[in-house]
């Protein structure tokens, strides 16, 4: 079986992305209070308190500067641990997909379906950040507007990674390997929490060649600070090809694991 | 206007492989529209993978597989529409309650919401689970999460049931209760396939029925016309005992030795009965109807429950 294979969707897949949100909804109080909670507590901590001790980076103050990361992290982590953990619990333990493809939906449909719920988790997630530290006035308007459509790509992305390694995990306890070996990491070096420029120059290319999360800081960031970067249309591209690419492979992936 | 009569599954030479492993070898069978159908065989027998390949969820691996008069490979969506599914694991969403978790299964057969409303109250009132509308799945007992799933299978009014072993680990009550289910579906018209390792929900069901084992079809016919073909009406048993085979070899009666009892199989348990008693010495002597699992058992030598 191709593993690139083009999959064939249909409207269909929304009820799957709507199967999630019923659930997400019925217990939205709780599922609110996260994205709610994070950006003030690493702020408080980083902005404001070891920020006191870091001068302004490239006349930013740090607040100013990680502010946009923390979004750009949220949007990470969101559709990665709802695309790993989330699924891999409906598909393995629950059945939630071989009750599904039992109806007229196909395999495809449902994985479709899981990862623009996954991007939707992002976009949640992001949107309540933005509205919390727009509250601080470290980010410009109207230009971190566009963070709101660009959070749904970003989710995209890594919903679509994360379906990857929950089609080739073989439990659920290998789920914690591309946690700790690759998001962790990411959340470090993707110039979150200093600039790219301080790395030497193997480690900066490979963050800008195979860290997603780079991409995703900088684009976000760019749109806090309204100065778009000479990088932002590259990352944009990088964006929206290793999404598609790893879509079609997530969805043929998940067909081989589950289709025997 | 000529009407041909397709059959609601056609299958020829069907064949399914998991790596090296064939799980269904060479099978062929028609069910009719309207029928009760089972597959009885004991665990392992290839019963759910043939199952999965008429849900059209799992591939054939050779052979001819026609649902509705469409091929499973290529007209999938088309055959899942008009098909109702209980599965072998009952598979019920546990987010959601009793009503939601029929109401969100309507939506992927894209049922209008009055619709599904409609039906899902009429169903849960046919299973006997109003009361329970607003369970979590987790607090209903085996019996209801197995008339739940039928629910749920019959939630696009399919012209076709397909029932995995569908009163599988359930007291007595709650598998007649399934039973009824299932003979009012096919007072209704809807065609019901089913699978079992129980011979007793074999012979009360079915209209027609295959014996599986060890990936193959055995037989196929009406029950108790299999039990007549192979067994006679009744089985006269004596405990194996080397005096009662001279007897038997002398009075020129048919026999055989199967799990340390001697068989005879007969049309007349009376008649017979009463000859060996006169005849032979034979001890403790009883006489029963034959069954399924004696045809099973001739067939293959083996239990279906071992
Ligand atoms: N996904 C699979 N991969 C490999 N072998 C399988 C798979 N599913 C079933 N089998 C094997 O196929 C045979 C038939 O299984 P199954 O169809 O479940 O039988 P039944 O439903 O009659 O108990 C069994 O030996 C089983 O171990
Ligand atoms: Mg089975």
């Amino acid at each position: 079986m191709a593993y690139f294979e083009i999959p064939k969707l249909s409207r269909m897949v929304s009820k799957v992305w709507l199967r999630n949100w019923d659930v997400f909804m019925k217990t939205f109080k709780v599922n609110f209070v996260p994205p709610f909670i994070e950006p003030l507590l690493y702020l408080f901590a980083l902005g404001f308190g070891l920020g006191t001790f870091i001068e302004d980076i490239d006349g930013i103050s740090y607040a100013r500067f990680i502010a946009p990361a923390l979004i750009a992290i949220s949007i990470m982590n969101s559709s990665f641990f709802e695309c790993t953990y989330g699924s891999y619990v409906r598909m393995y333990y629950q059945k939630t997909f071989d009750a599904i493809i039992a109806t007229p939906l196909s395999i495809e449909e449902v994985i479709a379906g899981e990862i623009l719920w996954g991007a939707t988790r992002s976009f949640i997630n992001a949107v309540i950040m933005l509205v919390v530290i727009s509250f601080f006035g470290l980010i410009e308007f109207p230009s971190s507007l566009l963070i709101i459509p660009f959070s749904f790509l970003g989710g995209l992305l890594f919903a679509s990674i994360a379906m990857c390694f929950t089609a080739t995990s073989p439990n659920i306890n290998t789920l914690n390997y591309p946690s700790f070996l690759f998001i962790s990491p990411m959340f470090l070096f993707s110039g979150t929490f200093f600039p790219l420029s301080v790395l030497p120059d193997p480690v900066r290319y490979f963050a800008i060649a195979a860290l997603p999360l780079t991409h995703v800081v900088s684009i976000v960031r760019s749109l806090t600070l309204a100065a778009p970067g000479e990088f932002i249309l590259f990352s944009l591209l990088w964006i929206v090809v290793v999404s598609l690419v790893l879509f079609v492979l997530a969805v043929n992936l998940m067909k081989k694991r589950l289709i025997v | 206007m000529v009407v041909v009569e397709v059959p609601v599954i056609e299958a020829h030479g069907l064949r399914k492989q998991y790596g090296d492993f064939v799980a269904v070898d060479d099978v062929s069978f028609s069910v009719n529209e309207g029928e009760v159908f089972g597959f009885l065989g004991p665990n392992g027998a290839g019963k759910t993978t043939l199952m999965k390949m008429i849900q059209c969820v799992s591939p054939k691996t050779g052979g001819k597989l026609e649902v509705f008069g469409m091929d499973v490979d290529t007209h999938p969506r088309e055959i899942k529409k008009l098909m109702g599914v209980v599965p072998q694991d009952s598979n019920l969403d546990p987010d959601f309650s009793v009503y939601a978790n029929l109401m969100v299964y309507s939506r992927y057969f894209n049922i209008p919401h009055a619709d599904a409303k409609a039906m899902t109250e009429e169903l849960l009132d046919f299973v006997q689970l109003k009361e329970k509308k607003d369970t979590i799945i987790e607090y209903l007992s085996g019996g209801m999460k197995r008339r739940l799933v039928l629910a749920r299978g019959l939630i696009n009014k399919p012209r076709l049931i397909i029932l995995d072993e569908p009163t599988i680990g359930l007291d007595p009550q709650a598998r007649h209760l399934i039973w009824d289910k299932l003979k009012s579906l096919r007072a209704q018209g809807i065609t019901v396939v089913l699978t079992t390792h129980y011979l007793d929900e074999a012979s009360q069901l079915c209209d027609r029925l295959v014996i599986m084992n060890q990936s193959k079809i055995l037989v196929e016919g009406k029950p108790d016309d299999l039990i007549k073909k192979y067994i006679g009406t009744d089985i006269v048993e004596v405990e194996e005992n080397p005096a009662a085979i001279k007897c038997l070899e002398r009075e020129g009666t048919k026999y055989e030795v199967v799990r340390g009892m001697i068989q005879i199989y007969t049309n007349h348990p009376r008649e017979m009965t009463a000859a060996l008693l006169s005849n032979c010495d034979l001890g403790k002597i009883t006489a029963r109807s034959a069954t399924l699992e004696d045809v099973f058992l001739k067939l293959t030598g083996r239990k279906l429950r071992e």
